[in-house]
């Protein structure tokens, strides 16, 4: 029985919350993307930039307010200074649809011309945050770094095996639930939230019906600036920040968003837990796991591993590739907010 | 193959600004940027066959430039006899089961259509078995190879082979992955091709960074044999001695000039036959059927042309000249380095070098790679000078001064992803159009 | 002078111009039915109407006001709401969703409209929490004009309401737009089931290339030897 109890723990603790957390990271970083596909109708190569640039603001201002010595005592600094990350990339964002974007939607151009634009502002971006903050590794998590530690557990519980859950882990699935939360209510009870699914699921009948195409997609923007900052700061305080990371977060992040189905918030988050929960039980090594379920003497002398974590991108793809071939529209058939 | 005098000048242009890096700097950097250019002008033709022709919209240059790349280590490397006789068999064998299982896999697929997710879980199972089956064989096998003197080699080694030889089957590999990637993703939406090749790209550089038996992986392997002399067997040469001293030029600087003018004029050739190559494909019915796909899919399919087996043609054929330009560059380098492969050198900028040359011009593409690689050599000594300049006012310990000479050098990200968007803006066709017949 | 009068309209997508000299209109408490063959502009004649099409000469009129100019999202503030032939709907919103994004530009209380249009099509009410998407065709056309009524139009603007509907939902439909001209509004409605159309309307437009062919009452249509022969099969 203990071994059971175990084993369950070893999951728990190794599989089942890093899982979450990162599945929380993935899904809101889908939903920026996901969110633009709906309302401007075209895959943003620069969403992955855009958490960098999100999160470098955030640190920034974390270090000023570390540096004044304010602080939220267990909590990350980072929280506060979330929303003037936010705020930046508000700006930023918007100032790059007024100069990029906005022209080629008024000559109509096909979405791939705006995806070769999204990889300039990538470009742009990447340069951005490496001037500014410089391609090394940045560490600003602060406060209490367990909620529980492993040790903690082991004397609460008696059990040989420990379940330790980070701060940031606590953090990033609560603000998750909080945010996807807000973002579904403001979707589906208000007025503009209700314009932009209309926009989504019809361009000229929403034109018809007077909605303005042009608030319709600032605000769009605007949610998907948020939405990066928020992802990509508790991605980069559950990990570390490096500015090369959210290049290569591109593809878990487009994997999630056509797994749940582009342009359907609901998929996006179903597709970054899918995506993530894949990654993660795909490069748990099962040994112990299984050494406690088995009888004695019968445990693997491998690490019964099925894939080294050096492949986790590779799962996100090989995902992708089947959604693609059995069902290209994803889980929630997608393209309607 | 005609140029308007508008183009020869936009050439010339272009040669002058290479003469002026020789006469300012040094004439071994000028070659050493002529020859990267030559390769960078190969791969965006490859891009641009793709992109110009038939508005396919490839991500993962990188990808198929490191598979390139990989045919160098396999073709060139002498055999590690120890290490073949080590694992050869263990990785031969997994190799065959892993074939098998593919083929399975495919079988169980298409024999059991109808019966909806049943078919979707029997595949998924057949992999896994065969997935497992070829690891028992796998992973002693590797185990066993790479520990033959890992220092030195841990690989299997190649064939010892003339390196040249790659340049061929770098894009042949290539070609079979794009073939791959093509046949899952064409036919969908335009988008859904560049996200899976932006992937396929990803994972094929991460095997070769993590697949040590193969090509040592982050390890890399260097001095791979030349197809040109060494510059120390030229130095040591008394004919080449006396052709220094006529030309007035030390023995050091004249072999470095030489092997690197060797290797332009190996790459020109190859540049010369792509691009005639593409040139005769473009103004064949072939290239018409494509373009009038590209600007008309509806119509073309209504006229009952095979758009996706079309571009699937089309985008392999592109991933094999980029095959060929990977496989020359770790020529050029003599070395092959996993970890040098990135996204933003190796597949976005040259996407900017199609963009700027001109997309669906093959002469613009050449442009593009000689003006963009040029100025991705030269914008850190331009950036670091324009810092200086505006940091001259400044005390010289003034740490915006210090952060701001230590960031020009991603000053040029920055301006890469400027010149893209200005130039698809203001001049969307390019620097040199597409001719509209 | 009609309520809204689209005079002399001449103009195309662009290319060559497929409407010459084109007039139509509707008065308040009306319906008037654009008919003709295939081809003979008049759904361009419709969409010109509602500013979708540049006219190269002509001028449309609502009220008195030239509104040539407008764009089409202005011209529902000035009172037009139009119902397009295809995708009329908001497919993945419910019933009641896009009737109140039918509402979208009005700033007062929508909940009277929304029960009015409930009290000319009772199934809506019943099917408010679904998505239109998943209705019927006759359904979905009837939502498609509630949203447009949402905005309480005086001129409401119909492109083949019956399109692709049974003989008897179309019978309905025809029965709700009559309903919906007693009201006060004006109804311009383009139709292929010409025989049908014209016993409702009030009056008749028959187009052929992009011109006025026959204009007169719906009566003296249908009455017309020639007409009949040659547009509503004898």
């Amino acid at each position: 029985m203990e071994d059971i109890l175990n084993a369950i723990v070893l999951m728990t603790n190794f599989l089942i919350v890093p899982g979450l957390a990162y599945g929380s990271q993935l899904a809101l970083g889908a939903l920026g993307i996901t969110l633009v596909y709906g309302i401007l109708r075209f895959s943003n190569f620069a969403h992955g930039e855009t958490m960098a640039f999100g999160t470098m603001m955030t640190i920034l201002v974390t270090w000023f307010l570390q540096a004044h010595g304010i602080g939220l005592g267990p909590l990350p600094t980072a929280l506060i200074a979330l929303p003037v990350g936010a705020a930046a990339t508000v700006v930023l964002v918007l100032l790059t649809d007024k100069w990029v974007y906005c022209f080629y939607r008024r000559q109509k151009s096909p979405p791939v011309i705006f995806l070769i634009a999204s990889i300039g502002v990538m470009f742009l971006m990447n340069g951005i945050v490496r001037f500014i903050i410089g391609p090394k590794d940045q560490v600003f998590t602060d406060g209490e770094r367990f909620i529980i530690t492993a040790g903690e557990f082991k004397q609460l519980s008696g059990l040989r095996e420990g379940l330790a859950i980070k701060t940031t882990q606590g953090i990033t699935v609560i603000t998750a639930i909080v945010v996807v939360a807000a973002l579904f209510w403001f979707l589906n009870k208000t007025r503009t939230g209700k314009s932009m699914r209309a926009y989504s699921d019809n361009e000229d009948l929403a034109l018809l019906s007077g909605i303005n195409p042009d608030r319709v997609v600032m605000v769009a923007w605007i949610f998907t600036a948020v939405l990066a900052t928020i992802a990509g700061t508790l991605y980069g305080l559950d990990k570390s920040f490096k500015p090369f990371v959210y290049l290569q977060i591109l593809l878990p992040l487009f994997a999630s968003a056509i797994v749940g189905g582009l342009g359907n918030p609901l998929g996006a988050i179903a597709g970054g837990f899918v995506i993530a929960f894949s990654e993660v039980s795909f490069t748990f090594a099962y040994r112990k796991f299984l050494a406690y379920l088995v009888p004695d003497g019968w445990a693997p002398d491998g690490l019964v591993q099925l894939l080294s974590t050096d492949y986790k991108f590779a799962v996100s793809f090989v995902i992708l590739v089947l959604v693609l071939l059995v069902k290209p529209t994803g889980i929630f058939s997608g393209k309607s907010l | 193959m005609t140029l308007s005098l508008r183009n020869t000048g936009l050439f010339a242009v272009m040669a002058l600004m290479i003469v002026l890096v020789g006469v300012m700097q040094s004439w071994s950097l000028a070659f050493a940027i002529v020859n990267l250019c030559l390769i960078s002008a190969i791969m965006a033709l490859g891009v641009n066959i793709q992109w110009g022709y038939a508005g396919l919209l490839n991500v993962g240059v990188m990808g198929f430039a490191a598979l390139g790349g990989l045919a160098g280590v396999l073709i060139s490397t002498e055999p590690v006899a120890e290490a073949w006789s080590a694992g050869g068999t263990g990785i031969i064998i997994s190799l065959i089961i892993a074939v098998i299982t593919i083929a399975m896999a495919t079988l169980v697929y298409t024999r059991l259509k109808g019966t909806g997710k049943m078919r979707i879980w029997a595949t998924i199972l057949v992999a896994f078995i065969g997935y497992f089956i070829a690891r028992i064989f796998f992973e002693p096998a590797v185990e066993a190879i790479e520990s033959v003197e890992p220092a030195r080699t841990g690989f299997l080694g190649g064939f010892g082979l003339p390196i040249i030889l790659a340049w061929i089957v770098g894009g042949v590999l290539a070609a079979g992955a794009a073939w791959v990637v093509g046949k899952i993703s064409l036919g969908l939406r335009s988008d859904y091709l560049a996200i899976a090749t932006l992937g396929i790209s990803e994972i094929i550089v991460a095997i070769l960074k993590n697949e040590d038996w193969l090509a040592r992986g982050v390890k890399n392997v260097s001095g791979l044999p030349r197809p040109v002399p060494y510059e120390i067997d030229l130095q040591r040469s008394e004919w080449f001695q006396g052709w220094a001293t006529s030309l007035g030029a030390t023995p050091v600087e004249l072999s470095s000039i030489f092997v690197k003018l060797s290797y332009a004029s190996l790459f020109a050739v190859v540049l010369l036959i792509v691009l005639w190559l593409s040139e005769r494909a473009l103004n064949s019915p072939w290239g018409r059927m494509m373009r009038a796909i590209r600007d008309n899919e509806t119509a073309a399919n209504a006229m009952g042309k095979d758009v996706t087996a079309r571009h699937l043609q089309v985008f392999v054929l592109g991933c094999a000249v980029i095959g060929v330009a990977g496989a020359m560059l770790t020529t050029l380098d003599g070395q092959f380095t996993p970890a040098s492969y990135q996204p933003l050198r190796f597949t976005f900028l040259i996407w900017v070098m199609v963009i700027v040359g001109g997309s669906g011009n093959n002469w613009g593409a050449v442009l593009g790679g000689f003006l963009i690689w040029f100025f991705w050599i030269e914008a850190e000594p331009i950036g670091l000078w324009l810092m200086d300049v505006i940091t001259a006012g400044m005390a010289e310990d003034n740490p915006l001064r210090i952060h701001l000479l230590e960031s020009a050098a991603h000053m040029r990200l920055m301006t890469m992803g400027l010149i893209l968007l200005l130039v698809l803006r203001f001049t969307p066709q390019g620097l040199i159009p597409e001719r509209r017949r | 002078m009609s309520y809204l009068t689209g005079e002399h309209m001449t103009g195309g997508y662009g290319g060559a111009d497929i409407l010459h000299d084109c007039t139509i209109a509707v008065d308040k408490g009306e319906i008037a039915v654009v008919v003709g063959p295939n081809g003979a502009g008049k759904s361009t004649a419709m969409k010109a109407v509602f500013g979708m099409l540049n006219l190269r000469k002509g001028k449309v009129l609502i009220g008195g006001e030239d509104i040539t100019g407008l764009t089409p999202q202005a011209r529902v503030l000035k009172g037009m709401g139009f119902v397009p032939q295809n995708n009329n709907v908001f497919t993945s919103m419910t019933v009641e969703e896009n009737l109140e994004m039918g509402a979208f530009i009005r700033e007062d209380g929508i909940a009277e409209t929304m029960r009015e249009v409930f009290g000319l099509f009772p199934i809506l009410e019943e099917k408010r929490r679904q998505p239109a998407g998943e209705l019927s065709g006759g359904q979905r056309q009837q939502v498609a004009i509630g949203r447009a009524l949402m905005t309480r139009p005086e001129v409401l603007m119909l492109d083949e309401p019956t399109a692709g509907v049974s003989p008897i939902v179309m019978d309905e439909l025809f029965d709700r737009i009559i309903e919906i001209a007693r009201t006060g509004i004006a109804i311009l409605m383009v139709e292929q089931n010409a025989k049908q159309a014209l016993n409702i309307a009030d009056n008749g437009f028959v187009m052929v290339q992009g011109r006025n062919r026959y204009t007169d009452t719906g009566a003296a249509l249908m009455a017309d030897p020639e007409v009949r022969a040659a547009f509503l099969g004898g």
